[in-house]
């Protein structure tokens, strides 16, 4: 079976410096799959590459079978790639419900002349955007906080709002930036079994990026360690972490 | 044919440098209080208004009365700061310290008004040298132009020199970077800020006397054009850069003048607002502008 | 359950802006009818409603997507020549008034949407002090342009020129002479028709907001990379938000240009200074508060009236009033000061958003 996402030689460099060089990954449908490495190796901007906010140099990224190099950021968000952001970018003036809506965008339509003019269809399509919204906060427990404004939601409920968010958009493949960054032990392990959950009820394919090292070996089922822009180590999650040049990028750091 | 050119070309360089003036002190602001301060224009008629009063009705010496002009300027330059603009320097819009400058100029236009009156009032010959004649009196370059242009130039070079060499220079530079940094460092950030205020206050006043020596005409609206103008410049040569705003200000002049002589003399002011889109255009971020691009 | 009170809630705040509306006129019209009104305030009442639309359409930009405009007039001055260049040219030769006026007004609307998109489609990609100088600059363009625009016609049909001499035939009359602009506008617009723009103006500005597009428009307000990341088309939005708002402007413009008997375009109709007082209006009444800027935007333009006792003054008091009430609004130790002491400011804040 081929695999879900497949990155091939994937390259971008900055002004002459090399920033991700060569970097292959194979994702399975409904893996759960992590990238780490220290501080400056290039994680997120690998996310960047995957979502379209930079074009690669080098390389090929095969989603599903469809060729997505290259491609802009929204059309990667049409063919089935949502991601959270390390720094939370939320839509902070409007309701928690109304960040999810944002998210259905693609999938629930109806036109703005149907919206200004309250056609039928506006009614219908926003009755169900609703309550498709509220299946999704309720998710994340969220669904009492629906009027309340993104801004004023607690930081870890925020990094839950934005993960409802991102599966609003019916993902093939789910991108998590540091999810755990910010948070204290007893949140971080609500969220890892947040996580689990969606990748269940949602049978998602999800890449994460971590810190956490508990985190990432309790949920991870393979890994790949990125260091200086580079793949140190790839493979099951147990087998990376006992790899000696593993150990050494990261007590080294 | 050739020697109208020559002279058009050496017309917009005077007027350009006008701009530049101006637009010296905007951009200024610009980098360090982040602000788009309207009433600079206004504080320009203000500078030309006190130069009036004080060569003509108290008989001062044209240049004690460039001198007042610059105090008087400087002064209210702080004074604005202080009052109107400090208290907004946090506020959760930007937007709200820039509908405050919005009043200011009108205040200042209407304090003129019912001080000065309406009426066009004519601006003493502040220059006296009648300038030179050269190819055989087929190029006459007038002494305000002369002036203008070397005033421009000394500014320039005068505040260049300031920034990059001096102390305080170097906190404004500091500020314009990161505020907050800069505060942490123990920089004095609303002192910093205040003495920008007043720097662009001053080369306002020199400014208004320039402006109004070449356009003799003075109303309580005279600053209003050239302040948009100078803003229109500063942006064109990239908000927040000092060689920006010279080259803005007298590719502005440039092209105003000559679009004026071979153009249409109604249609300067869009052709000069169009050349300002073209750039804009290429360049998002203006000539000499830095572009930031935000991080993902 | 907190699904249905949201939805209530939202459509009491709507039914309360369209009420003031709908009393105001019942009130001002009554008092027109009885005489207990002077001519100068009824003079203004369609004025008035020309402001209130700008400033409701101008929050579409500044308030809704988040982005600088200071060109608005610009499209107020292309919705006026337009459609007095219509009204002037049908004048005596349709059969009804009321079918002239709405055409114009349609044509009016059409081509400022028209400017609007194309406008928008270079200058949206800038962002900040950046755009909100080119759109001024477009602004001034737009006023400076039919400044220089003589248009004539004859038997032999229109003749468009940029000097002043125009050769026409016996039977031809000038539409637009440069700067005299338009004279002879048949004065269609009544305080009636303004009040139904100003209805439509809201009816679209709130039910657009209220809409998957207007949840776009925000998204790309609060944080464009992640609205880009959820497949919002930002393009799209922005300009759908440009375009719009210009052309309710417009329709402020046919307003406009229909309640005057000669148009001509200044700095201060059609000029940045009017752009300016437009965001005046938004920013004095909440950014993106539409009830409020419509508020802020009767208040402002009524108040120099109201201070026309104190003659010589009154620009300068208004000046002073805007000022204090920018500090007041804004300024973060004012907010502080009316929090502890004045229970109404938590109050209103939270009404705000």
């Amino acid at each position: 079976m081929a695999a879900l996402l497949d990155v091939k030689n994937l390259g971008i460099s900055f002004g002459g410096l090399r920033a991700v060089n060569g970097f292959d990954i194979s994702i399975e449908k409904g893996e759960l799959y992590g990238l780490i490495g220290p501080n400056g190796a290039g994680k997120t901007t690998v996310f960047n590459l995957l979502t379209g906010v930079y074009r690669p140099d080098t390389g090929k990224i095969i989603l599903d079978g469809k060729d997505i190099t290259g491609k802009k950021t929204i059309d990667i968000s049409k063919a089935g790639v949502a991601r959270t952001f390390q720094n939370i970018r939320l839509f902070k003036q409007l309701s928690v419900l109304d960040n999810v809506k944002a998210g259905l965008h693609n999938h629930h339509r109806y036109s703005a002349v149907e919206g200004v003019l309250r056609l039928p269809r506006y009614f219908k399509v926003e009755k169900e955007m609703n309550g498709r919204a509220m299946e999704l906060l309720q998710v994340f427990g969220l669904e009492n906080h629906a009027d309340v404004l993104a801004a004023n939601l607690p930081y870890g409920e925020q990094r839950k709002l934005e993960i409802a968010r991102a599966l609003a958009t019916e993902p093939k493949l789910l991108l998590l930036d540091e999810p755990a960054a910010g948070m204290n032990p007893n949140e971080t392990g609500s969220l890892m079994e947040m996580i689990q959950l969606v990748r269940e009820k949602f049978g998602m394919t999800i890449l994460l990026i971590e810190h956490d090292m508990k985190l990432v070996s309790g949920i991870c089922e393979k890994l790949t360690v990125l260091n200086f822009g580079e793949v140190l180590a790839c493979g099951k999650t147990a087998e990376v972490l006992n790899n000696p040049q593993v150990i050494t990028a990261y007590l080294g750091e | 044919m050739g020697m109208s050119f020559i002279s058009y070309l050496i017309n917009g360089l005077s007027l350009g440098s006008v701009y530049a003036i101006i637009a010296l002190g905007y951009t200024m602001v610009y980098g360090i209080a982040k602000m788009l301060n309207f009433a600079h224009g206004d504080v320009i008629m203000i500078g030309a208004y006190t130069a009036l009063i004080a060569i003509t009705q108290s008989g001062l010496p044209p240049v004690a009365g460039v001198l007042a002009a610059v105090v008087v300027c400087t002064a209210l330059g702080v004074v604005i700061e202080g009052v109107a603009y400090r208290p907004l320097r946090n506020a959760s819009s930007s937007l709200a310290v820039l509908i405050t400058a919005i009043g200011v100029s009108y205040l200042l236009q209407n304090i003129a008004l019912l001080v000065f009156g309406p009426n066009a009032q004519t601006f003493p010959s502040v220059i006296k040298w009648d300038g030179v004649s050269l190819a055989d009196g087929k190029l006459n370059i007038s002494g305000v132009t002369i002036v203008t242009i070397g005033a421009c130039i000394l500014i320039m070079i005068l505040l260049m020199t300031f920034v990059q060499k001096s102390k305080q220079g170097q906190a404004m530079r500091a500020v314009s970077e990161d505020r907050g940094a800069a505060q942490l460092m123990g920089i004095n950030v609303n002192g910093t800020i205040a003495l920008t205020f007043a720097i662009g206050s001053a080369l306002a006043a020199i400014a208004g006397v320039l402006l109004c020596s070449a356009y003799p005409t003075l109303t309580p609206y005279t600053g209003a054009m050239p302040g948009i103008k100078a803003f229109v410049a500063a942006v064109f040569g990239g908000i927040g850069s000092i060689p920006g705003a010279f080259i803005g200000g007298l590719l502005l002049g440039i092209i105003e003048i000559l679009g004026r002589a071979y153009i249409s003399s109604q249609m300067a002011d869009a052709i000069v607002f169009a050349v300002l889109i073209v750039v804009l255009l290429v360049k998002p971020a203006g000539l000499l502008g830095k572009k930031i691009q935000e991080k993902v | 359950m907190t699904k249905k009170k949201k939805i209530s809630k939202q459509t009491r705040s709507n039914i309360i802006t369209y009420g003031i509306v709908i009393l105001a006129y019942i009130i001002v019209q009554t008092m027109i009818n009885t005489g207990s009104i002077s001519s100068l305030m009824e003079g203004l009442m369609v004025p008035l409603c020309i402001y209130a639309i700008l400033a409701v359409s101008l929050n579409l930009v500044v308030g809704i997507l988040g982005e600088l405009s200071l060109g608005h007039a610009g499209f107020m001055c292309v919705g006026a020549f337009t459609s007095a260049f219509f009204s002037k040219c049908m004048r005596g030769e349709m059969q009804s008034d009321g079918l002239r006026f709405f055409l114009a007004l349609l044509i009016g609307i059409a081509a400022a949407a028209v400017f609007g998109l194309l406008i928008g489609i270079p200058v949206l990609r800038l962002k900040g002090d950046y755009l909100a100088i080119v759109t001024l600059a477009f602004g001034e363009i737009i006023k400076n342009l039919v400044n220089v625009l003589y248009i004539g016609k004859d038997s032999a049909g229109f003749h468009f020129s940029t000097q002043d001499v125009m050769a026409l035939d016996a039977d031809g009359t000038m539409i637009i002479s440069g700067p005299q602009g338009i004279s002879g506008t048949p004065r269609d617009a009544t305080f009636l028709i303004g009040v139904i723009l100003v209805l439509i103006t809201l009816f679209i500005v709130i039910n657009l907001t209220n809409s998957r597009s207007g949840r776009a428009i925000m998204s790309i307000r609060d944080n464009r990379i992640a609205a880009e990341s959820i497949g919002i088309n930002i393009t799209k939005y922005k300009l759908m938000a440009f375009t719009v708002s210009a052309a309710l402007a417009g329709s402020a413009g046919v307003l406009y240009a229909h309640n005057l008997s000669s148009l001509t375009a200044t700095t201060n109709n059609f000029g940045y200074n009017q752009s300016i007082m437009i965001l005046v209006f938004v920013v004095l009444g909440g950014i993106g508060n539409i009830r409020g800027s419509m508020i802020a935007a009767v208040i402002l333009t009524l108040l120099p009236e109201l201070l026309r006792g104190l003659s010589d003054y009154r620009m300068l008091i208004y000046a002073i009033v805007l000022i204090v009430m920018m500090l007041f609004n804004w300024a973060p130790k004012a907010i502080e000061w009316r929090e502890k002491y004045l229970s109404f400011g938590r109050k209103k804040k939270e009404a705000v958003k």
